[in-house]
């Protein structure tokens, strides 16, 4: 990558926002968050992650992004996955082990409903997007 | 098909126990007897913290937020809210007559606003892009093009931000000290990334989630004071903060936003990073300086300040990760959002890390000035299995106890030294009546007297005495005396000791003390431990009425010291007891007593 100036900063942010939205650049409009902070692979995150990863190559869900980030700081819901979908709200869901992997890929993202006695409320509200 | 509505209802522990099961049933009713079924599903979740107000139910899409429900309000809650699209009122949480000043579109019953961990959790902390998507170097860009250094320290004074490694000095005047030296050749930067207090981790998630906020502040320092140089001072037993920084680094130099002429302005300034080798003197400023230049680990006395000579003698600006990752946001949104979140003294958010007795233990966020009430109950989710709070130790090794007494005093630097704490990091540990206060303070004087580094007598030889006196008391051969032994000892400690280690060791056996001193002197004159912890001072013996003679406590015991008849009232063998309470665990019927 070349470096940057000021020009092609302010362009490379333009176009990761509107990444960050929804990377339809890729028609990928569905985006499941992993929390891979110590606290979330302590708890099994990334057995989490390679179940994700399996059921969506299994299934072909091609429209499906998995995402990587650190902590939420829900350390006792760890491991935390958030679902981002056209059409349901944005959901965080605690204490995913890879069974209830598969129950989000079949419930939520197939199914579009919520799964029972997993949902996590938001820490807060996002103030960069405010 | 999608849902048009869901309704959310908690289910956490304390909701569960007060009716949560039946209003999720008759929600479910109501929804079937409107024949909407289809177009609202209605589930349990995990616990929203928020305890207090429970049971409640969430309503999304439009987020309407229901507390103190009755299984009776199901009926209102389908009929008027999904079914007419009226909201019930009634229902919905009110902030008692408070708003949050300066932010108005905050959520209105959240109590956290995620200011320093804005990003963790969301974006990809190996990814540059995802980070300069949420106006990532904006702040940096900002500083290099339309400020002057000097700009820059007057927002940071607009801000009011004040140190968040726990002594709340003004960041604005320590970056102006380290700009005013003026025949430096050479100045730096540096990060402490040292946390070592006990149930603290705030740091190493922001590194671990954000780090390119840590690096983009730094340089932002760099170019206010003058420094081409800085350098991150982490634990090497944080590995993944570590990787994660490094790959940080390594995309920043890739795109120049580290390096030569950034973003093609005359400035430039580049990051290293040291390790330390996890010892707890080294997250004070002037032996952690000690520790990058390669010399043992060892406070300095202060003055001269780190700001006009630091590192290698040289001006140096340090701020721990905290502080660093509230910089970009305080030049992108304005020292003025910032000091709209706060109390008068202390401006913006502090992050806690909640651990101990609580229900949901994580990373807290919360504006300065927040109640300890708010912290455990209303977004800790209370204490876990129904036991009683006892007190919130803060600070760590260097802080006190919050008691339930205190509980509703607002959380900013003033008030928690009033209490006797301090701020210190922000590791909050719950204690509930389980805990023998004893215990704690002893555990904590041990860690002090382990990480010592041993250059001053106060605290080399004075932690070591008070851990003995702690550890006498705990074993029921305390006296009166000891008490003022603890007290004089300790105030010695505080005014003596060369650094922040040893001059704030006492803290938790005089802060303990001075709270519950009854149970101090139960230990001293009853010889008897009220929480039953202290293994010298607790005896387990049966209950002959009420025990059954199942046999259980028998099979659980490790050392075999219980014998009886099957049905007949057993017996504990005092000699062979080794006090480990499985027996008192076990029991179905009470018939174990601890005393």
């Amino acid at each position: 990558m070349a470096k940057l100036n000021l020009e092609a900063l302010r362009k490379l942010r333009e176009e990761n926002k509107q990444a960050l939205e929804i990377r339809d650049t890729e028609n990928k409009t569905i985006q499941i968050i992993i929390g891979m902070g110590t606290s979330g692979i302590a708890a099994g995150a990334k057995q989490t992650l390679k179940a994700f990863t399996d059921l969506l190559r299994e299934r072909n869900l091609t429209q499906v992004s998995l995402r990587q980030a650190g902590s939420i700081g829900l350390d006792h819901a760890e491991p935390v996955v958030e679902v981002r979908m056209p059409g349901m709200p944005d959901i965080i869901y605690g204490k995913v082990d890879p069974k209830v992997a598969e129950q989000i890929i079949e419930q939520h993202i197939i199914g579009k409903e919520l799964l029972n006695e997993h949902v996590f409320d938001r820490p807060a509200r996002d103030i960069v997007q405010d | 098909m999608a849902f048009n509505h869901y309704i959310l209802v908690c289910g956490g522990t304390g909701c569960e126990s007060s009716n949560a099961d039946k209003i999720y049933k008759n929600l479910k009713a109501a929804a079937e007897g409107h024949n909407i079924e289809k177009d609202v599903q209605i589930v349990k979740t995990g616990c929203f913290g928020f305890c207090e107000k429970g049971p409640i139910v969430k309503v999304l899409p439009e987020e309407s937020f229901y507390v103190e429900v009755k299984p009776e309000d199901a009926e209102e809650i389908i009929g008027e809210h999904i079914v007419k699209g009226r909201p019930v009122s009634r229902l919905q949480y009110r902030e008692a007559g408070k708003e949050n000043a300066g932010i108005e579109n905050i959520s209105f019953y959240q109590k956290q606003v995620r200011v320093v961990l804005r990003n963790c959790g969301f974006i990809n902390p190996e990814d540059i892009n995802e980070y300069i998507a949420r106006d990532g170097y904006a702040a940096l860009e900002k500083a290099l093009f339309s400020m002057s250094p000097d700009d820059v320290i007057e927002e940071l004074k607009t801000s009011g931000l004040r140190g968040r490694g726990g002594a709340g000095f003004p960041t604005w005047r320590k970056w102006l000290f380290t700009k005013q030296v003026e025949d430096a050749d050479q100045k730096y930067v540096v990060c402490n990334a040292d946390e070592g207090d006990p149930g603290a981790y705030m740091d190493r998630s922001v590194l671990e989630g954000d780090p390119h906020s840590v690096l983009e502040a730094m340089a932002i320092a760099g170019y206010t004071v003058g420094a081409s140089k800085g350098f991150i001072y982490i634990r090497a037993e944080y590995p993944l903060a570590i990787n994660r920084l490094k790959i940080a680094i390594a995309q920043a130099r890739e795109l120049g936003l580290l390096g030569d002429s950034i973003l093609g302005s005359e400035f430039s300034f580049d990051i290293e990073i040291r390790l330390g080798a996890g010892a707890f003197v080294c997250g004070e400023e002037t032996a952690l300086l000690a520790s990058i230049e390669g010399e043992r680990g060892m406070p300095k006395p202060r003055p001269p300040f780190p700001a006009t000579k630091g590192l290698w003698d040289k001006p140096t600006v340090i701020n721990n990760v905290e502080t660093w990752a509230n910089i970009p946001v305080i030049l992108t949104k304005g020292g003025e959002w910032f000091a709209g979140i706060g109390t008068e003294s202390s401006k913006g958010t502090k992050v806690f890390a909640l651990t101990g007795k609580i229900n949901n233990s994580g990373l807290v966020e919360v504006p300065m000035g927040t109640p300890l009430r708010d912290i455990v109950y209303n977004i800790g989710g209370g204490i876990p299995n129904g036991r009683k709070f006892k007190a919130v130790q803060t600070g760590g090794p260097s802080g006190g106890v919050i008691t339930a007494d205190n509980i509703d005093v607002p959380i900013d630097f003033e008030h928690l030294q009033e209490l006797g704490s301090i701020m210190g990091s922000g590791g909050m540990i719950v204690m509930d009546e389980d805990d023998c206060i004893v215990d704690v303070a002893k555990f904590y004087l041990e860690f002090t007297v382990e990480e010592s580094c041993g250059k001053c007598a106060p605290c080399r030889i004075g932690g070591r005495k008070l851990y003995n006196i702690l550890d006498k008391i705990s074993k029921g051969k305390g006296t009166a005396e000891d008490l003022e032994k603890i007290q004089s000892i300790g105030h010695a400690m505080k005014r003596a000791s060369l650094c922040g280690l040893g001059q704030t060791a006492p803290n938790p056996a005089l802060s303990s003390m001075h709270y519950f001193a009854d149970e101090y002197r139960a230990h001293i004159e009853d010889k008897n431990c009220p929480a039953g912890v202290c293994t010298d001072l607790v005896r387990y013996t049966v209950i002959e009425d009420k025990c059954i003679g199942c046999g259980l406590c028998a099979r659980k015991c490790p050392v075999s010291c219980i014998s009886g008849e099957k049905r007949q009232p057993h017996f504990i063998d005092q000699d062979k007891c080794i006090k480990c309470g499985e027996c008192f665990n076990a029991c179905k019927f009470d018939a174990i007593l601890r005393k």
